[in-house]
């Protein structure tokens, strides 16, 4: 199973994705922004990186632009939570590099495919 | 999939509503009329954000619609093609009182009505001009229930030309391959023409391109969705080969699919009925949850542990001497015994520390709430909190909410005057109301200070003869004059304002103070302002103690409520009427309640002469408790009698001392209405006289 970390501001979601994902036997971290996730990322190893964009202190894109540029992330798979409203923010996450994108709102199953997806 | 999103929802539901408090603090600070910082804007966008995003997935699709319009107006906002007008944060203010109040209703499973909500979406949709956020979710429903009566198959022909740094983003073809390969027959070619010689070659570029047939049911709009991550690192064509057949020989699929959605109409229907018995069921549930739980810092946590690994050290040191002691190791285990009361000291401290919160908690609602009412009334109020970071038992915090709410109501009603009498007097046009919180010995002392129009003692006396609550206010100093006010019926509005109701409030307000073992008491200057200064303790599970003897029965006194100890001078005591004992103490004729007598039990000491006499106050109102001996004063635990014996008279609780024995806790407040009942009636008149 795959280590799995998860970038998001609002405690809710970031319970909600880690509790499914756990449930499935992936080894999941979590971190509240993009600053805190890059500490965690660095001092570890993780398999896919998913990120809410909307984040205080360091925001996804950012996030997924400095993991880029660090070499054992270079293939990792980062995978953006975004909300439909947001579309433009696609193409600046691809820009930085993400692997692709979890539209919001999304259930357990559809979080479950999706990392299926990129685990594949 | 067992995965359960109800777990998550009270967790959504505290996160949401600290985020509505965000919002609310940020909006009531901006001033339409100056710039406004941008990351304030961002963080009421990003509150609105988050729990917009919360309430899709968990569900809540009223939440959802209406944050939806909130965040589209802040995006507008926040990317400067909308000003932010009053009139938009007052619409935005009203959403945090609709949505806390659907929060409520969903936390007690209950429906939503779109009372509140209604007047909130029409402004905010003329605002931005359009008909119903609605449209689009409809348009997706009617897409995935077309083709279920009709199932063509296609002969899908691909090309894939993946730019050569595709896998810089972590797109793996083959997992593009494999999502295909599900779908239907698949059979893919590699075209390889593009690779170069070897030492030519890159590590993370791609220079192959594939050629992909899919026999499938699956419609185009599904194919391009697997593509959809890589659809701009790509050439991609997909053309449908074949002309369209009836798929006769895939007609299982279909109906699986009818099966399926019919299954789930079935389920729907049954849905509503069970919801409710879990409803039921669960309220009381989910009530109790939200109580219950509280968020610690996890530096307090640490702490903790460290602390506990310090007591596991000193433990383990006392217990090597005891091992093989002799009067030696004396000094060591006096020294070790002073590393134990000092280890659980600082654990019980911090221990406590994990209930604190701090006290903006409950200062967080009045920066709105003067708004709202200081537009309201037409009064100008600036309002100054300081201390917001003193810390306070959560117990305590609950309870002691709604007395400052009227106490901070009674400061902009009847303390901050108009505009007009402001400046008649000289004043600033702009009143102000400063709330203070800060730790005063194993207090906390909250102080809610206005520069109004004081309080009046000859106007609260002479109210207070007319509405009988006292015969004559004469002999009374300014501040039991002020006590006045917190007698029940008491109001000096010479009209009843909406603002601080009528009247029934400031004895309720004195009576939740003292139930939590505090006090209030006042300071005022007519013309210059009046103080409210809150005492509380810091937490209810522990207080301070007076130990004292009553023949062999050992009580304990709070702290808190002792006014004086003292030796009785026969000559002070005074016999009046029935049982009623009082001692003159200087201005004030004191009852006398002898501890012995209180709880039946035998004394050393019956004589009153050269007695020990422990005044103390509560509600106002001072007794003397005729004890035989005064011991140590020491921290006590509290523990609750009701819930280990059942509730007694005079006391509020026990305790257990170092030596083991248990010993009863007075419940001062309880003794003083018991031997004063009509207290207004009997010692204040008695004073009078």
């Amino acid at each position: 199973m795959a280590q799995v970390l998860v970038v998001d501001d609002s405690t809710s979601m970031r319970t909600m994705v880690t509790a499914t994902l756990t449930s499935v036997g992936h080894q999941v971290k979590d971190a509240e922004n993009g600053k805190a996730a890059l500490d965690v990322a660095k001092s570890g190893a993780f398999d896919v990186v998913i990120t809410d964009l909307n984040m205080p202190i360091m925001d996804g894109i950012t996030l997924t632009r400095e993991l880029r540029s660090i070499p054992k992330y270079t293939y990792t798979p980062i995978l953006l939570l975004t909300t439909e409203s947001s579309g433009d923010k696609k193409a600046a996450g691809k820009d930085a590099g993400a692997t692709g994108w979890l539209v919001k709102p999304f259930n357990p199953e559809r979080l479950l495919s999706t990392i299926d997806r990129v685990l594949g | 999939m067992s995965i359960d999103l109800e777990q998550f929802h009270q967790v959504f539901f505290e996160e949401s509503l600290e985020n509505l408090d965000v919002v609310e603090q940020a909006l009531v600070e901006v001033d339409v009329d100056s710039d406004i910082d941008s990351e304030v804007i961002n963080t009421i966008f990003r509150a609105a954000h988050s729990i917009k995003g919360g309430s899709g997935t968990f569900g809540f699709t009223e939440v959802t619609e209406f944050t939806h319009l909130m965040e589209t107006l802040l995006d507008e906002v926040r990317d400067g093609v909308r000003p932010l007008t009053q009139e938009l944060v007052d619409a935005l203010l009203k959403s945090c009182d609709c949505l806390r109040h659907w929060f409520d209703c969903l936390q007690a499973k209950q429906d939503l009505s779109d009372e509140q909500s209604k007047p909130l979406v029409v402004i905010f949709e003329n605002m931005l001009n359009k008909n119903s956020a609605l449209a689009s979710t409809e348009v997706n429903v009617s897409k995935t229930t077309a083709g279920t009566d009709h199932v063509p198959l296609h002969h899908w022909q691909i090309t894939f030309i993946p730019h050569s740094e595709i896998l810089l983003s972590g797109n793996e073809p083959i997992r593009l391959f494999r999502q295909l390969e599900q779908m239907g027959e698949y059979k893919v070619i590699a075209d390889i023409s593009g690779v170069e010689d070897i030492d030519q070659l890159t590590v993370d570029e791609c220079f192959i391109s594939w050629n992909i047939e899919l026999v499938t049911t699956t419609g185009k709009e599904d194919i391009v969705e697997i593509f959809e991550w890589v659809i701009d690192e790509c050439t991609l064509t997909i053309t449908d080969n074949i002309p369209t057949v009836e798929a006769n020989n895939v007609p299982e699929i279909g109906r699986e699919m009818i099966a399926e959605k019919s299954g789930a109409i079935v389920e729907e229907a049954k849905k509503p009925k069970t919801k409710i018995e879990i409803a039921q069921k669960t309220k009381t549930i989910a009530a109790s949850s939200a109580a219950s739980s509280i968020r610690v810092g996890i530096d307090k946590v640490d702490n903790l542990i460290n602390l506990v690994g310090e007591l596991v050290i000193t433990q383990s040191m006392l217990s090597e001497l005891g091992n093989n002691f002799d009067m030696s190791k004396i000094e060591r285990l006096s020294s070790g015994l002073d590393q134990l009361l000092q280890n659980t000291k600082e654990l019980q401290e911090n221990v406590m520390r994990i209930r604190m919160l701090p006290i903006s908690f409950a200062f967080n609602r009045f920066p709105r709430m003067i708004r709202d009412l200081s537009v309201k009334i037409g009064k100008k109020v600036d309002l100054q909190i300081n201390g917001e970071h003193t810390e306070l038992d959560k117990t305590v915090m609950e309870k002691i909410g709604d007395p400052l709410v009227h106490l901070v109501r009674n400061a902009i009603d009847h303390g901050i005057e108009s505009v007009e009498e402001r400046v008649a007097a000289n004043k600033p046009e702009m009143g102000v109301i400063k709330l203070d919180a800060y730790h005063q010995g194993g207090n906390i002392v909250i102080e809610i200070v206005d520069d109004g129009k004081g309080i009046d003692a000859n106007i609260i006396g002479q109210k207070a003869i007319e509405k009988g609550i006292v015969d004559d206010v004469s002999k009374l100093s300014d501040g039991q004059i002020y006590d006045l006010i917190f007698e029940p019926g008491f109001s000096t509005a010479a009209e009843i304002s909406d603002i601080s109701g009528r009247g029934v409030g400031m004895d309720v307000v004195r009576r939740n103070i003292t139930s939590l073992g505090g006090r209030i008491d006042i300071e005022s200057e007519v013309g210059k302002g009046s103080i409210f200064r809150v005492h509380l303790p810091l937490t209810l599970a522990i207080l301070d103690g007076q130990l004292v003897r009553v023949g062999s029965e050992v009580f304990i006194i709070p702290l808190i409520s002792i006014v004086e100890s003292l030796q009785i001078k026969a000559e002070l005591v005074n016999k009046v009427s029935g049982n009623m004992i009082l001692y003159r103490l200087r201005e004030d004729n004191v009852p006398i309640i002898p501890i012995y007598k209180e709880f039946n039990i035998e004394a050393d000491n019956t004589e009153l002469d050269s007695a020990l006499l422990v005044v103390v106050e509560g509600d106002g109102r001072k007794v003397g408790l005729l004890v035989d001996d005064l011991l140590a004063q020491q921290q006590v635990v509290i523990k609750s009698l009701e819930s280990n014996y059942k509730r007694i008279e005079g006391i509020s609780g026990a305790t257990i001392l170092g030596d083991g024995s248990v010993a009863l806790i007075l419940d001062i407040l309880g003794l003083i209405t018991q031997t004063t009942p009509k207290k207004s009636h009997s010692n204040r008149s008695m004073k009078a006289a």
